[in-house]
């Protein structure tokens, strides 16, 4: 990184440290407000399921594409889901080309994880004819503006274009269309820790200078389905138990507002 | 093997635990000549080797840092370390285990000591079973002590579970694959977490009280890499002269 970088950066985390002492935030949020959030489902006409997510400044794109395919040896009578997110060189001037790196790739396994393990599509009822065929969903997520927290936007947006998605059946003559099977609505929620004071939703800057984000996804019933620490600043465990018992709240609200079927 | 019907019976675990009974671990630290610090480190059946080198000049010279040393991680496991043979070289999940392993260990290491230089840690595992990213970091935590790194404490890492509605320390490969709920968690001696993952289905005081097992179990880790570097350098503090 050149050296004027780094200034920047000092500067930047001076400011934003400086506001936050005195409880403020850059764009005058309170520590546990999210930015505006809009979500437009089936904004692409030949994807299966869709979703633009607008967190702030962020701006992204999930698609849903679905088509039937070969089961895993291990799960024959399960359908498969795939998630893929690539920070692409449009979305940021620090974005570069080329296979996904690290970040991308944890953005990813994180958003997939809490689609998988909430139990969010009931994967049993992607199954055409078992060991043979069955469902495939491909999720792809396309940044387009980061405005920091992509998680949580991706996060909504793969829920949100999920719920609205079709398995087509008809395409590929396996009878009527129908509904992806939605068991759950699981809501990721992003916490950063910053000189010790925890803000929910991080804007660029402000996940810029943070030390650790903690991603937290929970379930309709208050549960959590994932977590992921993401960062190399230590958290305690009384912040921990803090970010948990307020990300499971703002799950609920966010829930509420975007996701009601 | 097929989902056993009880991964738990009257309290004791398939393996003849109890729930709160981490798995037996064998430590040897400078197992390898040429690394500047290495440890070998066995996790009842994860069997992982750690090589630490540096800090050294950093290659690409672009990834170096002026203010700071920058450090690398880079977890792979062996083709043969799993039931069914797994593809050599990097694949997406060993790139995030590297990223939030390394992730794990910075916070204790003075990296502003050693600006323009890398400090690269290397983890193979040989033999798989369950909770390889915590064997990797506690295998790892060993081997830049070994190397002679400053570090302001060694980082402990053990994983929490949940399996028949029961919270189990450290997870095995059965209970990994049919349990409903799977926390790997690292820490310093003093409390402090600098990893957590979670992926399944837990309740708020689930969580908590998972956070408290993981604790005690990292605690117990830590002790015995403490011994394990003891034993090593020991001999080598004072010795004969001072006799």
């Amino acid at each position: 990184m050149p050296l004027s970088n780094e200034i920047m950066a000092e500067l930047r985390k001076d400011y934003i440290y400086n506001l936050m002492v005195k409880g403020e935030r850059e764009d005058g949020r309170t520590f546990d407000q999210y930015r505006d959030i809009t979500i437009d489902t089936n904004v692409i006409e030949k994807a299966e399921g869709s979703a633009r997510v607008r967190l702030g400044d962020t701006l992204l794109v999930v698609g849903v594409k679905i088509q039937p395919g070969t089961p895993f040896p291990d799960t024959p009578d399960q359908g498969v889901i795939i998630t893929n997110l690539e920070l692409i060189p449009l979305a940021s001037p620090v974005f570069e080309s080329g296979p996904p790196r690290e970040d991308a790739i944890e953005l990813a396994r994180v958003v997939d994880r809490g689609i998988r393990e909430s139990g969010a599509i009931d994967l049993s009822k992607l199954c055409v004819t078992p060991g043979e065929k069955v469902w495939m969903v491909f999720i792809d997520v396309h940044v387009l503006d980061d405005g920091g927290n992509i998680m949580d936007a991706a996060s909504l947006g793969a829920i949100a274009a999920l719920m609205t998605a079709k398995l087509p059946a008809k395409r590929f003559d396996l009878g009527e269309d129908s509904p992806v099977p939605i068991r759950d609505v699981p809501v990721a929620v992003t916490a950063v820790e910053v000189g010790g004071s925890i803000m929910l939703d991080p804007s660029l800057n402000e996940e810029s200078i943070a030390g650790t984000k903690l991603t937290v996804i929970s379930n309709q019933d208050g549960c959590l389905s994932g977590m992921q620490k993401s960062g190399v600043h230590p958290l305690t465990t009384e912040q921990i138990n803090y970010i948990v018992d307020n990300a499971i709240e703002k799950a609920k609200e966010l829930r509420q507002k975007f996701l009601e079927i | 093997m097929s989902k056993p019907e009880k991964l738990i019976e009257n309290g004791i675990r398939l393996d003849g635990r109890k729930p709160d009974e981490i798995r037996p671990i064998k430590i040897k630290v400078g197992v390898l000549n040429r690394a500047d610090g290495s440890c070998y480190f066995e996790f009842g059946g994860n069997k992982v080797i750690a090589a630490v080198y540096g800090p050294r000049e950093v290659h690409p010279r672009h990834q170096q840092k002026s203010t700071s040393a920058v450090v690398r991680y880079r977890y792979n496991m062996a083709s043969f370390s799993v039931e069914e043979r797994k593809r050599p070289g990097p694949d997406r999940r060993s790139i995030e285990v590297s990223k939030v392993s390394r992730e794990a260990l910075e916070p204790v290491i003075f990296e502003e000591y050693f600006p323009r230089s890398a400090i690269d840690i290397f983890v193979e595992v040989l033999q798989a079973d369950a909770g390889t990213r915590t064997a990797g970091i506690n295998a790892a935590s060993i081997a830049l002590a070994d190397a002679g790194i400053p570090m302001k404490s060694l980082v402990s890492a053990c994983a929490v579970g949940k399996v028949d509605d029961t919270l189990v320390l450290d997870l095995n490969k059965d209970e990994d694959n049919y349990g409903q709920a799977d926390m790997p968690i690292a820490m310093t001696p003093d409390g402090k977490i600098t990893l957590l993952q979670m992926d399944g289905h837990l309740t708020r005081d689930e969580f908590k009280e998972g956070l408290e097992m993981a604790k005690s179990g990292c605690m117990a880790i830590s002790e015995m890499q403490k011994a394990a570097l003891l034993e090593k350098y020991s001999g080598q503090i004072g010795g004969d002269a001072v006799e």
